[in-house]
Parts: structure tokens; sequence; C-alpha cells
């Protein structure tokens, strides 16, 4: 394991008693003496610190400030990055000629520059990406800083404990805040469903802002494992699981992310990669689409299992991306592709599990429904 | 008490074997949160498949220690298959069976051997 990388916090994972594991190219906790299925409810319940310190922080300047930044931006993303104010965050995808997702990604406005988030496993591409794809633009790599995510209906005011001023911020706000661990980049976001919030630290500060979070009643170390059951229940894709190269923003259910700026008849419509694949399924429907499941019984239909339309014969109609138990919805969850005909909810289709075909119904996503502070 | 590679315990009660996984699976494979078992009178050889047991992480196969016939499953595991987490050498158990010939037992380990099997 000596070629995988490590986070800020590596050394604090191992005094908590972390199992390590090999993710996205680092050493990273996947749980904590308490497990996955105690620390997947405390953070339901209270509240939960992750380590996404793997994640790709980068900074994007232009000349001319964020607009031009952003509207350099739209040719490789097909989200409205120059309407969103000043102080918001945004989610988004870089996509490929096919209308594949490259990535899934945070933007945000921060006045003059544009402040990116991107996966670990793609960080590298992503950087690429945007540095051969935006000429113009000053494109940063941010390698000083931790991120940590609270979350949790508890995180609220656990962070306004250390950091006054953090509970006024509403979902998708971000901020610049000095604190007694330097100056911590705040959004109001995260991806487990809950509220709370996303903090990049100077990487010499992160480790003391952990244990002083850690330190509060409400707030539990939770890796890995449990992050996967949260964002699964909340119905959010992982990259290279539910979305990929070869699934398009249409077909992954993520056309909300797609603004009506950026659409056939829309001011700025077009202009990102695959654009003509992906307007064209905006306005024609996709010929599959991503669904949630919820399997009958207590048996998880995890990734890959194929999916038919009847409980014997025919021909597979999709497939399972990602499928875990979830501890708060106390039950079997999966999300998956199928062919649009039986992607309506309440649709009952059948998944081979170990040669037997069990039932699913075709379920509204989130399982769980979100916790935001709007 | 006797114990397999495969981290199973059989224990001999009256005319039956009773079988489960240690302690020492129950906590490699973390929280357990279904467990499929086999129905009554199924008669199983030796490294059949038997169980599947899903953690949260993945689903894993418990096979059939000897050859027989089983004659009761632990249904409170379809409910609460947390029990294997908490009590895996006792409310934990699996199912119990009617060896065809007991001696396949003799190879296993005893407690001390899978003490130092497992390290």
């Amino acid at each position: 394991m000596s070629d995988l990388r490590v986070t800020p916090l590596n050394a604090l994972h191992k005094e908590l008693g972390a199992k390590m594991v090999p993710f996205a190219g680092y050493e990273m906790p996947v749980q904590y003496p308490l497990g996955v299925m105690k620390e997947h409810l405390h953070c339901r319940a209270e509240a939960g610190l992750f380590d996404v310190s793997h994640m790709g922080q980068v900074i994007i300047r232009a000349p001319g400030g964020y607009d031009a930044a952003a509207t350099a931006f739209e040719t490789l993303v097909p989200v409205n990055a120059l309407g969103l104010g000043e102080g918001r965050q945004r989610y988004a995808m870089f996509t490929n000629d096919k209308g594949g997702i490259e990535d899934d990604l945070m933007i945000a406005n921060r006045g003059d520059h544009m402040f990116v988030v991107v996966n670990a496993a793609c960080k590298e591409a992503d950087i690429t990406r945007m540095t051969t794809g935006l000429p113009e633009c000053e494109v940063t790599e941010i390698t000083d800083r931790a991120l940590l995510a609270l979350q949790g209906p508890g995180a609220e005011a656990a962070l306004e404990a250390l950091v006054p001023g953090v509970a006024s911020m509403t979902f998708m706000d971000v901020g610049v805040m000095a604190s007694d661990w330097g100056e911590l980049w705040i959004s109001r976001s995260g991806y487990t469903g809950e509220d709370g919030y996303e903090i990049s630290v100077p990487e010499d500060q992160s480790e003391a802002l952990a244990r002083a979070l850690i330190a509060l009643d409400a707030v539990e170390p939770i890796g890995l494992g449990a992050r996967d059951s949260l964002r699964l229940e909340a119905g959010l894709c992982l990259y290279g699981h539910d979305i990929d190269s070869g699934t398009t923003p249409v077909e992954a259910a993520l056309t909300w992310a797609i603004q009506k700026v950026r659409r056939n008849g829309g001011a700025r419509a077009g202009g990102f990669p695959g654009a003509d694949t992906i307007l064209a399924q905006l306005d024609d429907g996709p010929t599959r689409r991503r669904v949630g499941l919820r399997p009958e019984g207590r048996a998880p239909m995890r990734e890959g299992t194929e999916l038919y339309a009847g409980a014997e014969g025919g021909d597979v109609i999709g497939h399972v991306t990602s499928g875990a138990f979830g501890p708060t919805l106390g039950g079997p969850m999966s999300m998956g592709y199928v062919t649009a005909g039986f992607a309506d909810d309440g649709t009952t289709i059948y998944g081979d599990v170990r040669g037997k075909r069990l039932p699913a119904t075709i379920t509204a996503l989130p399982f769980v429904p979100a916790n935001f502070k709007r | 008490m006797k114990f397999t590679e495969e981290h199973e315990w059989l224990r001999v009660e009256d005319d039956v074997v009773v079988v489960g996984i240690t302690e020492h699976a129950a906590e490699q494979l973390g929280d357990i949160v279904f467990v499929e078992l086999p129905s009554v009178g199924t008669e199983v050889v030796k490294d059949d498949e038997v169980v599947v047991i899903e953690s949260v992480k993945a689903a894993s196969d418990i096979l059939a220690p000897i050859d027989g016939e089983i004659t009761e499953v632990n249904d409170v595991l379809t409910d609460e298959p947390s029990k294997v987490n908490d009590d895996a050498m006792g409310d934990g158990w699996m199912f119990k069976m009617k060896a065809s010939d007991a001696t396949q037992m003799d190879d296993y380990m005893d407690e001390a051997a899978y003490k130092k099997f497992v390290g």
C-alpha cells in the first residue's frame, strides 16, 4: 500500500481506531470502532465528521473576474455557471462528446473567481480538462488545504460553537470565515441528504479542527462505509457507479442540474460537450433512466444485479449500479438503470440475486427525505 | 466445540450439530443486515453453500461443514440478523443438522487451535 496517498488526517484516523482501505488512490477510513450501521444512524440523528480531503479543490481565475471564468467554464458543463450568485454553490458535471458524464462536481461563485470541488479519482483528468479547455483562465489546484464534511441535524450547533456565524448560512451558501484554525472556506452543503457543511481548512490546522469537532458530544467520526449508505439513502449518485462516461445527465435523472438557460430555447443553449445528444434527450426523453428500487424482503440487490420485467424469462431490462441496506430506511435499497417503459414509480420488476428472481418496486428518490436548511 | 478454517463453529447438542460463525468472522464481516437460511429438511454435502450472509459491505457464503440433513434453522435471524454480531457463538447460531458421518468433524480445530489460527 506504499503507493497510496494519505490525507493530513491519516494519523488521526489511525489513532481513532479506523479501519483503513485503499480508495481512489488514497488510504482512507472505511469505518471506525462504532461500525458502519451506528455511524450512519449517528449522522442522521446528530452529526458526523467526514474526511473528504482526497477530493480535489481547484480555483479558477480569469482576467475578467467571475463572469469571464464562468462563461469559459460553461463550455465544459451543461450548467448555468454565469447565473450563479456571489456566495452561492451549485452541482455540475463535466460531459464528453457523446453526452456521457466525465465527473460530477460542485462549483461556487466566490466573487472574483470560481471555486470547484471534484472527485478524487477524477481530479487529475479534471484538472487537465480545465487547464486545456479554459486557456483564458488560470487553473490552480489547491494542495495545502484539507476538506472536512460535517453532516447531520446537529452540524449547525456544533460548527456554530467553534465558528460563530455559520448558522446564518442557508443551503448552498459559501463563505470565507476567520477562525482559530486559520481562514476556513465553508459551504452549507454535503452529500448525505442531511443539513451540514463542507469546510476547507489549511492543512496544518486540519487535525486541530477535526479534534475540536469530535470533542463535541454531538460529533462522531464517520467512514466511507456509512458515507456510501447515507448518500444512497439520499438518492445521490456515486461517480464511477451510478454515473460514468457512458451515462448522460438525462439518463441519470440529473436534468434538474441543467438549467433552462442552457437548454433548447434558452439564452445560452448548448455549447458544452455532447450538447446535441443531451439536448435531444431532454426534448424526446432517454431510452433508459436511473431509478430507485426497493427490493422486497431484506436481501440487498447489489451493484451489477441484472433486472428483468418478469419473474421468469425475458431479456435484461437494466441493472443495479448501487445497492446496500439502508440503516435509516430499515431495509434494502438500490439504484440502477432500466429501459424507459419500466421506469415509472410503483412498477414491479425483478432482480436476479444468486440465480433467484426477487421482486423490487421502482421507488421515487430519495429513499430518505433530505433535511437541508433552505 | 470445533472450528473450521472458514470461521464456522460446530457444537454437538444431543444428536444434532449446531453451526454458526465465530466472533472473529462476525467482526470481520461488520454489521450483518441479512441472513438467508436453508430450508429444514435439506440434505447437504460438505462444502455446499447453505447460508448467505449479507453485511453492509458484501455477501458471503457459509458452507456446510459436514454431510447431513438440516433439522432446524434460527428463524430469529430473518428479522434480527444483528444477533450474529451481538452473540455469534450463542443466540446468533445459524442452523442445526443431523450428521450422516460425525467423524468428518474430527479434522476440525479445537478452540485453542482456532485461536492460534486467527492469531
